[in-house]
């Protein structure tokens, strides 16, 4: 893992959190859609907070494609699972919601298992088509950090 | 009654997700380094690689079911019960998928990766 990959997964966290808390700030701010009025969530697109939270997932999907070129899937998922996390904060620290004890120790659960699978190796396999040199150790050492 | 839906739409964005995200993951293998290919041909070729694989089209055509059924489910349910129930279970629905369909090494440490995140992500909502 080089210092650009690990960047790639923090984007891939930021950009979907924020983009998240992008869209239900919008959302909020439109007030609940009706079913008989589903089209409405088309012209949510003309609220300036749910334009710059659809970019940000633009930004988490090329991202979350690019870390996807060279790890795996059951490493990626829980390594950007952060995002989590760092929604949690936002929810307490910008929009000033109560964060219970539960939530908390979900917080913890969460940053366990991307402590976990941060310390292995990112690809286990051989891709299906590309250069041999971007193959990693197939055997996880636990000690690459 | 409403029980039974919402746990349908549930299981509906599991497997939708799951599939979208084991069809990307493919689609990503055999595009290669996004990286290195952008330092050989340029961004173009990356563009160009990617939006003609037919793994990322499908991928892009099961997470889009996996968004409507998030949005239906949304509509006979709460958010807080559909999206972290939604989320925990594709963490560990992916784990066999990835196992089983791109034949990852998913050894104990991503097991357990896998199962502390779906803990923690269903706990977020308790």
């Amino acid at each position: 893992m080089t210092f650009r990959k690990y960047l790639v997964l923090a984007a891939v966290t930021v950009f979907a959190a924020v983009g998240d808390s992008l869209l239900s700030r919008g959302m909020k701010e439109l007030g609940s859609v009706s079913p008989q009025h589903l089209s409405d969530v088309i012209l949510a697109i003309l609220n300036p907070w749910v334009a710059l939270g659809i970019i940000f997932l633009l930004g988490f999907f090329a991202s979350y494609m690019t870390a996807l070129s060279w790890a795996d899937l059951t490493y990626v998922l829980p390594a950007t699972s952060l995002g989590y996390v760092l929604l949690a904060l936002i929810a307490k620290f910008l929009l000033h919601e109560h964060v219970t004890l539960t939530r908390w120790l979900g917080i913890l659960l969460i940053s366990a298992g991307v402590g976990f699978v941060t310390r292995g190796p990112e690809l286990t396999h051989k891709p299906y088509r590309g250069s041999e040199d971007h193959v990693a150790e197939p055997v996880s050492t636990g000690a690459e950090r | 009654m409403k029980h039974a839906h919402a746990w349908a739409a549930i299981a509906a964005i599991v497997l939708a997700s799951t599939t979208g995200d084991v069809l990307l993951s493919r689609a990503m293998k055999q595009v290669g380094d996004v990286g290195e290919l952008r330092r050989r041909g340029g961004a173009l070729t990356v563009v160009g690689r990617i939006l003609s694989n037919p793994n990322f089209l499908l991928g892009v055509l099961a997470m889009t079911l996996a968004f409507y059924s998030l949005l239906v489910g949304l509509s006979w349910a709460d958010v807080s019960v559909v999206g972290p129930a939604a989320a925990a279970l594709t963490f560990v629905a992916n784990a066999l998928a990835a196992k089983i369909f791109l034949h990852e090494r998913v050894d104990r440490r991503r097991w357990i990766a896998a199962l502390l995140v779906a803990g923690g992500v269903a706990l977020l909502a308790a």
